[in-house]
């Protein structure tokens, strides 16, 4: 086993640091925490955190990835090779491919229904006389532990209040130390310890049934779309999140010099965000990302396993996003800083004498944090839109890289089959539904509580 | 009125030429000629000789900006900068890779695009504004709280979602509508009816959440309060003092879409199978035409400017107040 560090999770990893950094300095400042305590006591707000809490979880597993050590053939254990060199798989194995127990390796020929024991597609085939007949033929990997095939679903009902008695269980051992801790809080916590108990319950229904059957069905390749969902999990939240980043600090920096220095500092940033946000966005997305394809396309050396070279392009994709999305909120914060600039303590501060740059990091930058804070969230989940329909229209995720937009791009003429292939198309749909909403409602409840604008609405009521 | 209208087209002219310069770096200078030989010729035939006689056959034989062997203003005129992208300028957009005249292909698949977009955009925004309405008016009720948590939820939803739902339910199983395809004549309601429905629907979420929003930012408003107090009803309130005073934000959103209308939506046009612009665009990404991706960035980026002017012109005539100086 050899582990391997991506460039992009290398970077998640900073990115969680970062944050934990970010939010505990923030934690000092009364306003903020008060402004957060608002966000977390309501019950939407606790069981939507948890929700995504979850997806980042599954995204961080999913990125400790290591190669798994190849057996050594036999043909070199005959020769005693001196050296005991060991290959390594081409194959990257992350750390919820453990979890979830195999499930990405249990492949079928072709599609399958959710839950069922024989192939979607009739094949022919030889019956018990040798005869050649064409029928559905039986899965490798599912219902195998049946002998009687009408026993499928007492079997699935029975597993599942197995599974469930141990979900709990979990649950019990989990959420009872959160209990001992915060059950003075005033916060709704039970709101999300419940959330929290469904997750569980839920992961491991999945893992325990997913070994004797196809959740979710199969797709075209044979393989389980409950894992293709699970897989894209992670390409979602780190575009949501790396495109973000990359983009904050041109858009903060930017924003802030025009606002503050005024001038024809002030004319070139305008200049420069009117002209990008006048190209059709798609366009210049589209068009960086094929130039970044002729570039690896033509460079095929700088990536020694395939895994690599999908992450290169992922991480250009972030940076072009990034790069071609900081214009609205580089306007939002000129315009703020423009504000903030005239108020009486920054010019006490200027009749102080004090520099540019303390006025900017003292007395500014911590009054923007708010815009920032409010478009990161509201980014959020425009973005793990945004990649599917990338995905569809060629310039997304590499295909190789398991992710929701690449997952629709294959389905996306299986509902015209006789009779229509569902799951696939369902199994992207609910993953980037329940994400993208928990996204959408939160950064709802941060808007409330952090723009000024509706805080004095609300006073006014 | 007239001095303004001039000074913002003079305005848009570096901006248009820095969108030029942009484009042409993406495409020029980060991916040189060569590159682009390449990878249009495909690896196996890849010849000195065989890229040379590419790059001539496609103009691309020339330097970047300043040409040292051409005399006087050849110098200039001889290089890519000035045949490729200056050239747009003048509305003389060449021929794409596979060598079709792109000025004659974007002037016939305006109408199809357009003949989408517009009464999707014109549906869109009326029922949005109608949705909008009947949710103001029960304002602070349990009825309010789950219409935001349904448009929430509608703009959770993917657009890919969207239509293929709707080509599977309505066309596929109710029968109501060919799947896909265009006619420019007689039946092209046919066509066009479910493109429209999807394209309205999908926009609803958001659409209806926003102006929700905007009227209830006027529905605070004192001369509201005083209308109230006056013994106004709640319709004609709603009606009479609060759609009026929300058009302003509304047009802000609104105006500057209007033009872009003819680029179409590249989703859209694409699933449905109409001839427009959008698909038009699709097409050359998918097999890397760049001359066609930077003609439609120059137009886009034209529409999109011209759609900021109108919305200030908009201003004057909404809102009596604003002057434009």
């Amino acid at each position: 086993m050899k582990p391997l560090l991506l460039w992009s999770d290398a970077l998640v990893f900073l990115l969680v640091i970062a944050l934990v950094l970010f939010f505990y300095q923030l934690r000092r400042d009364p306003l903020t925490r008060e402004r957060w305590a608002q966000v977390f006591s309501s019950r939407l707000g606790m069981v939507t955190f948890t929700v995504i809490l979850t997806y980042v979880g599954i995204a961080l597993l999913d990125s400790l990835h290591f190669r798994k050590a190849l057996d050594a053939p036999v043909a070199a254990a005959d020769q005693q090779s001196v050296t005991a060199e060991v290959f390594y798989d081409n194959q990257v194995t992350s750390v919820l491919d453990i979890m979830l127990g195999g499930m990405g390796e249990r492949f079928e020929r072709t599609y399958s229904a959710p839950f069922a024991l024989q192939s979607f597609e009739k094949q022919n085939m030889k019956n018990a006389q040798g005869r050649a007949i064409r029928d559905f033929p039986p899965l490798e990997h599912a219902g195998q532990h049946l002998t009687d095939p009408q026993d499928k679903w007492p079997d699935v009902l029975a597993k599942t209040l197995v599974s469930l008695l141990w979900g709990l269980l979990i649950c019990a051992v989990w959420i009872a130390p959160q209990w001992l801790w915060l059950r003075r809080s005033p916060h709704p916590w039970y709101a999300s310890w419940c959330a929290q108990a469904v997750v569980i319950c839920l992961g491991v229904w999945m893992v325990s049934i997913s070994r004797y059957y196809h959740i979710l069905g199969t797709d075209q390749g044979g393989t389980d779309v409950l894992y293709q969902s699970l897989k894209g999990v992670r390409t979602g939240v780190l575009l949501g999140t790396l495109a973000t980043l990359i983009m904050l600090p041109i858009a903060v920096t930017l924003g802030v010099m025009a606002g503050y220095f005024k001038g024809w500092v002030d004319d070139l940033v305008q200049y420069l965000y009117t002209t990008l946000s006048s190209i059709p966005g798609i366009l210049l997305i589209a068009a960086s990302v094929l130039l970044f394809q002729v570039y690896i396309d033509l460079n095929p050396d700088f990536f020694s396993i395939g895994m690599e070279k999908a992450d290169a392009r992922f991480l250009a994709l972030c940076f072009i996003l990034g790069v071609t999305s900081w214009s609205s909120l580089c306007r939002l914060i000129r315009a703020e800083t423009l504000k903030i600039s005239q108020l009486g303590y920054v010019q006490a501060a200027h009749a102080f004498g004090v520099s540019h740059a303390r006025i900017l990091g003292r007395h500014i930058l911590p009054n923007v944090v708010h815009i920032i804070l409010i478009t990161f969230v509201l980014d959020f989940s425009a973005l793990v839109l945004a990649e599917a329909v990338l995905s569809y229209i060629g310039v997304g995720i590499d295909p190789s890289m398991g992710s929701w937009g690449n997952m629709i791009n294959g389905a996306r003429s299986e509902l015209s089959r006789q009779p229509p292939v569902w799951w696939t198309l369902s199994g992207a749909f609910f993953f980037m539904f329940a994400l993208v909403l928990a996204a959408n409602l939160f950064s709802d409840l941060v808007r409330d509580a952090f723009d000024p604008r509706s805080v004095s609405r609300r006073s006014q009521a | 009125m007239f001095a303004y209208i001039v000074r913002r087209l003079l305005y848009a002219i570096p901006i248009l030429i820095g969108v030029n310069l942009l484009t042409f770096m993406l495409f020029f200078v980060v991916n040189s000629p060569d590159d682009m030989a390449v990878s249009q010729l495909g690896e196996k035939y890849v010849t000195p000789q065989a890229i040379a006689a590419w790059k001539e056959k496609n103009g691309y034989d020339k330097p970047l900006f300043i040409n040292g062997a051409a005399e006087g203003a050849g110098a200039i005129t001889e290089t890519i900068f000035f045949t490729k992208s200056l050239k747009l300028f003048a509305f003389d957009f060449g021929r794409s890779e596979s060598g079709r005249d792109i000025t004659t292909d974007v002037s016939t698949r305006m109408w199809p695009s357009l003949a989408v977009a517009l009464p999707t955009f014109i549906v869109g925004i009326w029922v949005n504004i109608c949705v909008a309405l009947l949710v103001v008016m029960f304002h602070a009720t349990r009825l309010d709280r789950w219409a935001v948590f349904l448009f929430v939820s509608l703009m959770s939803i993917s657009y890919l979602f969207y239509i293929i739902g709707g080509q599977f339910l309505v066309a596929k199983t109710w029968k109501l509508v060919p799947i896909s395809g265009f006619q420019a004549e007689g039946q092209a309601w046919k066509f066009l009816i479910l493109p429209v429905l999807v394209g309205v629907v999908a926009g609803i979420g958001s659409g209806a959440r926003w102006y929700r929003t905007l009227f209830l930012e006027e529905a605070n408003q004192d001369y509201v309060r005083t209308a109230r107090a006056k013994g106004a009803s709640e319709i004609s309130i709603l009606f009479r003092h609060i759609l009026p005073n929300a058009l302003i934000p509304i047009l802000t959103g609104v105006v500057v879409l209007i033009p872009s209308l003819f680029m179409g939506s590249l989703l859209i046009e694409s699933f449905f199978g109409i001839p427009g612009l959008g698909s038009y665009m699709l097409d050359a990404i998918k097999s890397q035409d760049f001359a066609i991706v930077r003609s439609m960035v120059f137009i886009g980026s034209i529409l999109y400017i011209l759609g900021l002017i109108l919305t200030d012109i908009s201003y004057t005539w909404a809102d009596p107040r604003v002057r434009l100086s």
